[in-house]
């Protein structure tokens, strides 16, 4: 028992954490610059950071991850990390030949003050910065937000330095399409394509994180979005913001700086989601839906029908990221499921409502916990207090499944004990039919395992 | 390929006069470099002890970053398994985190009764000015358990600072516990952190030899092991980068002497043994004579196995980038024992008599280099046609987007490669890689297919 300390009487903790249910702003700035073509994510801190964001991620996508770092010493954090950085960039743009550099502070640099909109401005003063290539930044100090407000910050920041309104509109939607996979991010284009919508999809890291073997190691796959695109993404018609905590920033900001109307939902997770997305898709197109889309609709509807009978009131806890667990929550609940516990060590207000808001008046008795102290060992003790039937979450959940013993369906970020999850969507009526798939067999091979002889039966 | 200016003295090829290599230098801001930070030396270091707590001090990204993920295994306790942090968030680095720190130190000591705790300082501590040391001392005098704090900011050097972070941090406990029980022919394992269940095999070859271990530095580590642990009467260090602080502290304050050994490989595993026998031949007759009894034994078992391997190996080329360069040395002398040429080796922290020393083992040709990085050594791979790399967690997937086999031969080998039976396992794991079917789906199997090169079947 690995967890054995977990006590089932939930203590008061305000200073301590114990195994996290989040990580640090610096790795999602970096995952959100992936998803831009030709650029070179750039950590402004000490090495470990970018050694530490590069293998979780690498471990996540199983896939090479590429990342400059300023390399602080102690004369940086003393005098400042201006005269690394500017080496950094001379250094990236000779060295790597990146099209743009997309930089993100951490809490050293934070903290001691680097202001970055002065030392990219210098930069471009001393002729550091060629032609035709671009710096941009955000800030993601490392003890504000988590991973997601870290991606938020980025892609915000793509939208601040590179989008522009030229005054001729285009014929294309934005999808800011969140922290999702890169076969999520596909599928998002497949599903607007089929609906009729030219989809400019920022940040798209797919063929970038998922990129086919070749027998070369390219530096810069050949995914992401193009910058143009993303410049082009101040003269379209309008933006569709999937995620509130990963997307709505940029959405704003956009809407602010180019005057795109945006609309934000949820990530289209589940049956209902999906279905707002597509008719979002609709409203923009004009164009009835298409009779595959509805099809697919109709096999999850039927699948989920043939599996009602084995999710009748189950219980089950969840953990992760803010914008999954709400449509997680909505697609379990549609399903009969009951998601009792439901964590994220993300802060925001706004994600209890959203919550409540996804669980109707379903699952009266659900608990929900976000923000510092929303950890493993919090979703531990509650569990351990009354049980749950199934666990829902990125790999961390494997020590609490295996004490408690409790099914587990690996979903979320990051899942570093699999291989192949990065490659299947689970957004959209495709991924939907996926999670549940996967949840039902976690069920089945749990009531298999335990059945005594006599009733281990060939149908179920 | 391009070089970096700054780094063009970094890379070497045997052959070349006169041999210049720079290294053990910050590296260039920019470079995409593999290397990681002070804490991360430390962590890795002090992490296997089982019995302790491990509370890092910080925003929370460094104690995530590093929930268990090395599997050094413990026999007991699971503690360090678990991820601990004061989480500071902006108020806490606006007001100082010295009271958050005092309070969650007490709650994880009532919670885990640990024997001791290690609290890591990141980059903002030590930018912020929270006196760690005070708070260690006084939560260590109310809960009457050894507090220590590590000086790892990131910031503060290289990985190499850390782990000499690690062994002051160490250099606390040792000495503080009793030597009752510890007879003359006896050693404390360092440098060995139990991936894999390692220092288990390394700790019964020498239990067979009739040589006492006192503690295991920090693989299965134990907080009272190390308390007495300058009770033994030898220390032999492995991963020297790691631990020679450690092995020359214990030396010029308790007289301990120490020797530098390894046990990857048949050769090096041997000579470990061997000069153990050597050390401890007049207090205890005989040991030599069981000594090479023993690897014989363990020889008799795995040749034949190693030899099938060997013989689908002869002729393959080999790229090895590792943490430290004493590894490396151990590893071209494994991979020559497969028949395997070493067409490339490389470190992230070596010194320069660890390059020396390299230079004079390998063949010439081979490609030496110092804290390299991804875009260099894709190059180098494709460059020198190689069938297998060994290296970590980054260096894995840009090996097989080349259609090139991989043995991670750090945090993450599943297997013990250590020992006699860690070297069957080293020469399965390599096998099973270079000759997987799979690479000859890629464009670069195929394109040997056509050429009809070496073959594994």
């Amino acid at each position: 028992m690995l967890l054995r300390h977990t006590t089932a009487d939930v203590m008061e903790r305000s200073a301590l954490t114990i195994n996290p249910a989040k990580t640090c702003q610096p790795i999602g700035a970096m995952y959100a610059a992936l998803g831009v073509h030709n650029c070179l994510p750039h950590s402004h801190g000490s090495q470990g950071c970018c050694s530490y964001h590069r293998s979780t991620l690498t471990r996540h996508y199983k896939e090479p991850v590429m990342a400059g770092t300023s390399s602080f010493t102690e004369g940086s954090a003393v005098f400042g990390g201006q005269a690394n950085l500017l080496q950094a960039i001379t250094n990236m743009f000779a060295l790597y030949n990146p099209d743009i550099i997309a930089i993100h502070t951490t809490c050293l640099s934070e903290t001691i003050g680097d202001d970055i909109v002065q030392i990219i401005a210098k930069a471009r003063e001393e002729g550091k910065v060629p032609a035709g290539k671009h710096l941009i930044h955000a800030n993601t100090p490392s003890y504000i937000g988590s991973h997601v407000t870290g991606f938020s910050n980025m892609v915000k920041g793509l939208v601040k330095y590179l989008c522009e309104a030229s005054g001729r509109k285009r014929n294309q939607v934005n999808i800011i399409p969140g922290w999702v996979e890169p076969s999520d991010m596909r599928e998002l284009r497949r599903l607007s394509r089929t609906m009729g919508i030219s989809p400019n999809i920022f940040p798209d890291t797919s063929d970038v994180l998922d990129a086919p073997q070749t027998g070369e190691h390219e530096f810069y796959p050949r995914g992401g979005a193009r910058i143009e695109e993303i410049r082009h993404g101040g003269d379209s018609k309008s933006t569709i913001a999937l995620g509130p905590t990963a997307s709505e920033a940029a959405a704003l900001a956009l809407e602010e700086k180019c005057e795109v109307r945006s609309e934000v939902l949820e990530l289209p997770i589940g049956l209902l989601a999906t279905d707002r997305f597509i008719n979002a898709l609709r409203h923009r197109s004009g164009i009835r839906v298409p009779g595959f889309i509805t099809d697919e609709r109709g096999r999850l509807v039927d699948m989920v029908a043939d599996m009602h009978q084995y999710f009748y009131r189950k219980r089950v806890a969840i953990f992760g990221d803010p914008d999954q667990l709400v449509s997680l929550t909505e697609f379990l609940v549609t399903m009969d499921m009951r998601p009792v516990y439901i964590v994220t060590g993300t802060p925001g207000k706004r994600f209890e409502t959203r919550i409540r808001e996804a669980l109707g008046d379903a699952v009266p008795e659900a608990q929900v916990r976000q923000g510092p102290q929303a950890d493993m060992f919090l979703l531990h003790q509650w569990i351990k207090k009354q049980g749950v039937d199934l666990l829902i979450g990125n790999t961390y959940g494997k020590y609490i499944a295996r004490d408690e013993d409790i099914p587990f369906v690996r979903f979320g970020f990051p899942i570093i004990d699999r291989v192949g999850h990065s490659y299947f969507p689970t957004v959209g009526y495709m991924g939907a039919m996926r999670l549940a798939e996967k949840i039902l067999s976690a069920l089945m091979d749990r009531q298999d395992k335990n059945a005594p002889e006599e009733s281990f039966e060939l149908t179920m | 390929m391009n070089i970096l200016e700054d780094r063009k003295l970094q890379v070497y090829r045997k052959g070349a006069e006169p041999f210049q290599l720079d290294c053990n230098k910050q590296s260039a801001a920019g470079s995409v470099s593999q290397r990681a930070c002070v804490f991360c030396g430390s962590r890795v270091v002090l992490y296997p002890i089982a019995d302790a707590v491990h509370l890092v001090h910080g925003p929370l990204g460094c104690a995530s970053y590093t929930w268990d993920i090395r599997g050094a295994l413990s026999s007991g306790p699971q503690l360090h398994r678990l991820s601990f942090s004061t989480d500071l968030r902006e108020m806490d680095v606006i007001q100082g985190g010295e009271k958050k720190l005092a309070k969650a130190l007490c709650q994880l000591i009532d919670l885990h009764h640990p024997k001791a705790a290690f609290v890591y300082s990141t980059c903002i501590v030590g930018v912020i000015g929270d006196d760690v040391e005070a708070v260690c001392r006084q939560v260590s005098a109310l809960k009457g358990i050894p507090v220590l704090p590590v000086h790892s900011e990131g910031f503060r050097g290289t990985k190499r600072d850390g782990y000499r972070a690690a062994c002051e941090a160490l250099l606390h406990l040792v000495g503080t516990g009793s030597t009752q029980g510890i007879g003359p022919v006896s050693v404390n394992i360092l440098g060995d952190f139990n991936i894999a269940g390692e220092v288990w095999i390394i700790r019964d070859y020498f239990e067979k030899m009739g040589v006492q271990v006192v503690a295991t530095i920090t693989g299965d580590g134990r907080i009272d092991d190390i308390r007495r642990a300058h009770g033994a009467a030898l220390n032999l260090v492995q991963c020297s980068g790691s631990m020679t602080h450690l092995a020359k502290q214990m030396q010029e304050t308790r007289g301990i002497p120490f020797k530098r050994v390894s046990y990857f490989g048949i050769e090096d595993m041997a000579q470990a043994l061997y000069d153990t026998a050597a050390f401890f031949a007049e207090r205890c007759p005989g040991i030599v004579k069981k000594t090479a009894a023993l690897v014989r034994d363990e020889l008799s078992v795995i040749m034949p196995q190693i030899a099938r391997y060997r013989r689908k190996l002869e002729g393959r080329k080999a790229a090895v980038y590792v943490g430290g360069a004493f590894k490396a040395f151990s590893l071209v002398r494994a991979l020559r024992q497969l028949g395997m040429d070493t067409v490339m080796v490389g470190s992230q922290t070596g010194l320069r008599e660890d390059y020396e020393e390299l230079r004079q083992l390998c063949d010439e040709g081979t490609i030496i280099v110092d804290d390299s990085n991804p875009l260099e050594l894709s190059s180098f791979l494709q460059e020198k046609r190689v069938d297998l790399f060994i290296g970590g967690v980054k260096e894995r997937p840009i090996a097989y987007k080349l259609g090139v086999g991989f043995c991670d031969h750090n945090h993450e080998r599943k297997q013990p490669l250590a020992g006699f039976t860690g070297m069957l396992n080293f020469a399965r794991e390599v096998h099973n890689t270079v000759c997987s079917p799979v690479w000859r789906l890629t464009p670069r199997g195929q394109k040997r297919e056509l050429s009809r090169g070496p073959s594994c079947s």
